[in-house]
Parts: structure tokens; sequence; C-alpha cells
């Protein structure tokens, strides 16, 4: 490997008619791309437009079929991400690379060259998680992190290892708006000092305050570059998805009916030795209307959805009363009998089996929908009823015979939440409902949940997107250290004070209103 | 000897075997890799083991022969599984079947012979204390080995690097590979060991704990083996204390068919208690969700394709 930073105008990375297929789709056609010294690169595009493979082939995770690259003015053919690393490139993964049985050190300790010592390490981390705003106790096991607290490990483990470019695949769907603006100037800090990044991103304001050049794929192929700071959202959403972006409509919600959801002091110990502890929260959903919950992650939200979802009961049977029936102690599928649809936060695992197919994940939840005969599946309706799905929701897949883990994570959001609407809930609960889904497929199912509320379901959103919850929400809360704010109409708060209030600093006579409330 | 030495005596022996396989298949199973195959590497590690002692007059000489004939057998498997992609549970129990038909037949001309007892090792001072001085410290060499073996894999897997990523491996094979770790070559590493390991201690049943070779004379130890370690959720310490729990119930139930002891048990039942007893006690202490759920890898028998 050569210097090139004294040789004049060498590209720190030049990808040349890259194309990758795969058996049933071409990934990446001829995609070439030059990223400079210190220049902050957008990668725009749609789900399943090829991005991740892109960067995967860049990373030596995927080999590419056909075409070139060049790392610093050199030829390169990278074997794996080990070699990657060792020419200088790290990579913030979208799907996180994280072991779940591991603590925080041994995770980073995994992904750096030789034998760091793990005190030291722990130490190392502490300090760049105060110097990036990315807080993060280096001793807690992985798999007792949210998925924020999880992407600021990978975050770190990135940035501990000085690479001289940086992927970062969808960084901050989970961070505070402080947080963003502190990740970004580390962002343009490493910049600054000559590391290259490569931003993949679907929040266009985002690219526009951050990126210098932006390049945008369609189904595989670039259709444009564009320098960001000259172009508005509109026309890079154009470029992307080869139409005009959606804007959701967002009517008032017209007369508030019947309490759906009610929450009475729920107070909960977490069964995780590093959970957060629930207290005291109370809240009323009526149908009609989406209330929803914004906080940093780690502060109580899965906590809440598991006492929600019914995957862990509480004490009192009073504490969760859904669509009037007290559900405390009541099963998942009891609840869902009642009437409640549920999103969870994971995607595989959690909302969808991966080894199974979508009709056969269509079946999970939508069986009490006429589904069964005696016992037996019916299947020409469960399939019929995943094509709709598939259909309805514009879903991107092989077939509705095609397993889960197939399809891209936007997709497969956009197909679970395809089920539980369809299924037509008095009361849904969705956790994340965009994250790591591009914007025109992100304005559709936020769309599809406001159009839901019209038709006079109750919806709770639990989100870490700010932005996201602005457009949907009627009413906003915080959820901070286990604890709920009072909730606000939407035309009586703003982005900054739920900024503030993210940090748990609600006012106290509001608090008292609430308690007089309830 | 009193009465309870020799007890003690026979039990650190009888579970030896069982600490060497079972620590064997913990590392390979660590990494992901369930090959049910011990059974069969055990008896491939006793007959040649045991050819070759007769032959060379060393008992080393056959320890290591086991070892190689374990390790390969285990090679055998891990071509099938890992770069054939086979099924594991199928590949793992065919080569049991493979091994004890094959150890009975190359067997065949050793059935009468005897190899001379290889006394124990005796450790200054150490044997001096009374009532366990002689059962821990004036025995058969392979024993003190496993002590040495169970020291070098707890620290291997809890304190080293190559340990850790062991660990990882086994729990996420693609986020391993992601962050750029070989998964099919160290799954050919643990598994190897795993087979090695699995000979040293069919070797050990055949040169040095009767020593003879009379066909099917693992006897289900490989089985108990594999099981000691999911139940003793692949910790190293908790196989210990299984296979010696294991081996104290079969001198314990030899004595009293021995003694007679004026009871009427009838002797199959005394011979299945072993068995039964260690499953059912590690089953107890196994009874923790967490403690499996942060020990046992993930990705356990799934056969892991590297994205091309």
């Amino acid at each position: 490997m050569t210097s090139a930073t004294d040789g004049a105008p060498a590209f720190r990375l030049e990808l040349e008619g890259i194309t990758k297929i795969y058996p049933s789709v071409i990934a990446n056609e001829d995609v070439s791309l030059k990223v400079e010294q210190g220049e902050i690169h957008a990668v725009l595009g749609e789900n399943g437009a090829g991005k991740s493979t892109l960067m995967k082939m860049i990373y030596g995770v995927a080999k590419p079929d056909a075409g070139q690259m060049k790392w610093e003015g050199e030829l390169v053919h990278v074997e794996n991400p080990a070699h990657a690393r060792s020419l200088g490139i790290g990579m913030v993964f979208q799907h996180f690379s994280l072991f779940e049985t591991l603590n925080v050190v041994e995770n980073v300790a995994l992904a750096l060259p030789g034998n760091p010592e793990l005190a030291q390490l722990a130490a190392q981390i502490t300090e760049v998680s105060n110097r990036y705003g990315l807080p993060v106790d280096p001793e807690r096991l992985v798999h007792a992190l949210s998925v924020g607290e999880r992407q600021r490990v990978e975050i770190i483990r990135c940035l501990l290892q000085n690479p001289r470019l940086l992927i970062m695949d969808e960084p901050t769907s989970v961070l505070t708006p402080q947080a963003v603006r502190k990740l970004f100037d580390t962002l343009r800090q490493l910049a600054a000092e000559g590391c290259s990044i490569l931003y993949i991103s679907h929040k266009l304001d985002e690219i526009q305050e951050l990126c210098h050049v932006a390049t945008v794929l369609r189904d595989g192929k670039v259709t444009g570059d564009c320098i960001p700071s000259q172009e508005t959202p509109q026309s890079m959403a154009s470029l992307m998805i080869g139409k005009e972006l959606p804007v959701p409509e967002h009517d008032a919600p017209s007369e508030l009916r019947e309490v759906r959801l009610k929450l009475n002091r729920l107070s909960k110990p977490s069964e995780d030795p590093f959970g957060t502890e629930l207290r005291n929260i109370e809240f009323e959903l009526r149908s009609g209307e989406i209330l929803g919950i914004a906080g940093v992650s780690g502060n109580g939200q899965q906590e809440l959805l598991y006492a929600l979802s019914g995957e862990e009961l509480v004490s009192d049977p009073d504490s969760v009363v859904i669509c009037g029936h007290p559900s405390g102690c009541d099963m998942p599928d009891r609840r869902r009998r009642n009437g409640m649809g549920f999103v969870p936060e994971e995607r595989l695992g959690r909302g969808a089996v991966p080894r199974m197919s979508l009709t056969e994940n269509a079946l999970l939840t939508a069986h009490p929908a006429d589904m069964l005969n005696h016992g037996m599946i019916r299947f020409d309706r469960i399939s019929a009823f995943a094509r709709n799905c598939i259909d309805d929701f514009n879903v991107k897949c092989g077939g509705e015979e095609h397993a889960a883990n197939s399809l891209s994570g936007g997709n497969l959001q956009k197909f679970i939440m395809g089920r539980e609407i369809l299924l037509a809930p008095k009361l849904l609960v969705v956790a994340q409902p965009t994250w790591g889904v591009d914007v025109g497929a992100a304005a559709f199912i936020r769309q599809r949940l406001i159009d839901l509320r019209d038709e006079g379901t109750a919806i709770l959103v639990i989100s870490e997107e700010l932005e996201e919850l602005f457009e949907v929400s009627d009413r906003i809360a915080v959820i901070a250290d286990g604890r709920l704010s009072p909730a606000k109409q939407l035309a009586d708060t703003d982005i900054d004070e739920i900024g503030v209030w993210m940090s748990g600093m609600w006012d106290q006579p509001a608090t008292a209103e609430l308690d007089a409330h309830a | 000897m009193d009465t309870l030495s020799a007890i003690l005596f026979a039990t650190i022996v009888a579970g030896t075997p069982l600490i060497i396989v079972a620590l064997g298949q913990l590392i390979a199973e660590k990494s992901g890799v369930l090959n049910l195959g011990a059974e069969g590497m055990m008896a491939m590690g006793a007959i040649a083991g045991f050819a070759i002692t007769h032959h060379s007059g060393s008992p080393w000489l056959g320890v290591l022969a086991g070892m190689a004939a374990g390790a390969l057998m285990s090679f055998l498997f891990a071509i099938v599984v890992l770069t054939l992609m086979g099924n594991q549970v199928a590949t793992g129990l065919a080569l049991s079947i493979l091994g004890v038909g094959l150890s009975a037949f190359i067997g065949k001309p050793y059935e009468s012979e005897i190899l001379p007892t290889i006394g124990p090792i005796r450790i200054p001072l150490l044997a001096d204390i009374p009532i366990i001085g002689d059962p821990l410290f004036n025995q058969q060499a392979l024993v003190y080995l496993s002590w040495l073996l169970f020291a070098a894999i707890a620290w291997f897997l809890y304190r080293s690097r190559p340990g850790l990523v062991l660990r990882a491996l086994g729990e996420s094979p693609t986020s391993a590979h992601s962050i750029g770790y070989p998964v099919i070559r160290i799954r050919y590493l643990a598994t190897l060991f795993g087979g090695a390991m699995a000979g040293v201690g069919g070797a050990f049943l055949s040169v040095f704990y009767t020593p003879l070779w009379v066909e099917g004379m693992v006897a289900g130890r490989g089985w108990i083996a594999i099981a000691l370690v999911v139940f003793a959720t692949w910790r190293p310490l908790r196989v210990i204390v299984g296979a010696y729990l294991f081996g104290g119930v079969m001198v314990a139930q030899l004595f009293v068919q021995g003694s007679g002891l004026g009871v009427n048990i009838p002797s199959q039942f005394l011979s299945a208690l072993p068995y039964l007893a260690t499953i059912i006690v590690l089953v107890i202490i196994s009874r923790d969700q967490n403690t499996v759920r942060l020990n046992a890898p993930v990705s356990l028998g799934q056969p892991y394709r590297p994205e091309a």
C-alpha cells in the first residue's frame, strides 16, 4: 500500500463498473463512485436499491462479480473484512454485527487488532463515548441493550480503529436530535482530519446538512450525483424514488371516542438486571388518535412494550386495560383477541419468524381472522391474505412463499405493518414503525397509520425518531428513566421542548396535574 | 488404602475419560459445531491406542495414536458438515455408528490381548495427606492431564482472545464473518480438537483404565460426554462436577453389586444408575434460563455458509 496523501489527485476510494448479481436479483449494476479524502459522501437510495450490497463489497463481506475497486490509487481486491480494516476501512452495520452474550468491551475487543487489555479498553470506550456523546456502559451485556445503544457500540467500535474511510449505514436513526448534532460534529471533525465518510441515510435533511456529495442509487444503478447543499429534499427524493415524495396528510383527529388503552400506575421492576424499571406510567389512549412516545433508547421503551404486548406480565391486571379488559395478566394471544395489534422493534425473531414464509408469518397473527377451519389451516385464505398484504403495502419480494429473512429490512417492516393493519385492530401498538426504512416507504407507512387512525383505531407509536412522531402523532409524551411525561397536544409543543424532556426534565406542575387527573 | 480412599480413587479414574472427551466437545460446540460422533471417535481412539501400545510397548505412543484417530474421524465429520454443509446431527450419528463398527472390525485380532498395567504417578508430600492424598495425588498421568486440560480450557475460553473469538463465533457466525474472522477455519480447528480429545478419552479407557480391548467397551460414555456438555450449560467447571458425579455413582453401584450389601436390586438398574443420576442432577443445575441463555452457543448445529 502506498501513501497517496502527497500524490496530487488520488481518490481515497474509486469504484468502477461494480456489478453484483444474486440468483434472483441484480443488486448492483455498473456502479461507479469516487470518494475524495476528507469527503463526506452520501449514498442515497430506497430499500433494495443496492446500497447495503455495495457497502458490503467495499468492506469485503461480499465480492463483486465485475468491476474494480481502487483504494488510494491502487487496485485492490478486498478479500475479507479483516483485509478491509487493515486498509483502513471501518463500517457501522445497519444490521448489527454484535454478539449478544458478550459485554460491550468484549464486543469492541473482537474487532480490534492485537490483544487489547480489556480494562484499558473499557476506559478508552468510556472516553470515546463521552467525547462523541454516545453514552454506553462498557460492562453491560449486549443482549440487555436496546437497538439505539447497540448502534452506539457499533459506532464506538469503528471510531476506536481510527479508520481512513468510515462507512455508516443509517447511523442516526436512533439518536436524539442533540446526539445527532454531536455525531455530526464528530463526523465533520473526522472529515477535517482527512477521514473519508460514506454515509448512507434516508434522512434527506441530514444529508443536506452533513454531506458534501451524494450518489443516488435506484434499482442497483446510479441515477445521478449531486451536491446536496444545492438541492432540496424534494429534488433528491425524486432522484431517488423516480417520482415526487408523498407527504402524509394529517388532519386533526375527529371526535375522540372510547378509551382503548389505559395504563393505571403501571410499575414493573425489570426482569433483566440491566433493564429499566417502569415507574407509575399512566395514560389514556382513545379511539381515533395517535399517541407518540419519544425518548432516547434504553429509557424503558422495551420494558413498556413487553408489558403492553403481554410478553411480560404484570402483577396487577388493572394496570393495563386494553379495550375495557383488565389485561395485565393476559397472555399476548388474549390481548390480540381483545382487539390489540402489536408491531415489535425487532422484525426478525419477534415480528416475524426468519425462516418461515410470508404466508406462514401472516398466519401467526392473522389466525383468528377466520383463517382456520376446526383448527386446520385454510391455506387458500391465508395465502390470499399474504398476497393482499404484499400488494397493498407494496412489499418487494419474490412472492408470498419466500422466507421472511429473504426480504430487506424495510420490505419486511412493510409486510409486518401490513399484516397488523389489515387485521383492522381496535388498538395498535407500534415500536419504531419506520426504523431503517427509506423515505418513500416511511412516508407510506406513516400515511397508513394516519388512515388507520381515521378509521377509528387507537394507535400508540413508540419511536426514537422525533420527526416521525411529529409527523404522525396527535399527542406526544416522553419516556425517560422509566417514567412517562404528561402527553402534550402536538400544537402545544415543539422539537426543542421534547428534546429537553428526553433528558427527564419535564415540569413538576404538569406531572402533578396528570396525577390529579388520574 | 481404606474403602473411602479406594472409592474416591476409582471415582476419579472413572470420571477422567468423560472430562477429557466432554471438554473437547465443549470447545467444538462453543464454535457452533455439534458432533454427535463422540462415541465413535472414542471407540476409534480406544482401538488405535490399544493397538499401538500393544505393538510399540509405549502407552504414550498409544495415547498419541488415539488422539490422531479421533482427530481423523472428526476431520471426516468436518469435511461433511463444514465444507459440504451436511446436516450435523445426521452426520454425527453416522460417525458414531461408523466408529463403533470400524473399531470392532479393527479390534478383532486384539480381543484376547491384555496390556501391562500402568502404575500411578505419585506426587511427593501431597500424596501423604490422609484420605484424599492417595486418590488425588497418586494417580494415572492422564488424570493430572485432565486437570491441566480443564485449567487450560477455562483460561482459554474466558481469559484469552482466541477463546473470546470462539465464543463469539458460536453465538453469531454471521457477525463474526462480517468483522473478519475465518468462521469455517476456526470451526475446523475446534472440531479437530474435539475429535482429538475424544480419541484421548478412548485411549485412556483401553490403555490405562481396563487395560484391554473389548468390543463396545466405550459403553455409551461418548453419549454421556455430549449430554454432560449440554447439561453443564457449556461451562467447564460443571463438566468436571458432572463427570466425577458419574464416576462416583458408577463406582458406588459396582461396589453395591459386588458386595451384595444384602439388597435385592436388579443389576441392570444399578448399571443404569450413573447415567440416570448424572442427567437428573445436571438437569436440575441447568434449570436457570439465564445461565443457559448466556452460555449456550446460539448457532449450535447450524451450518454456516459465508456470503460470497
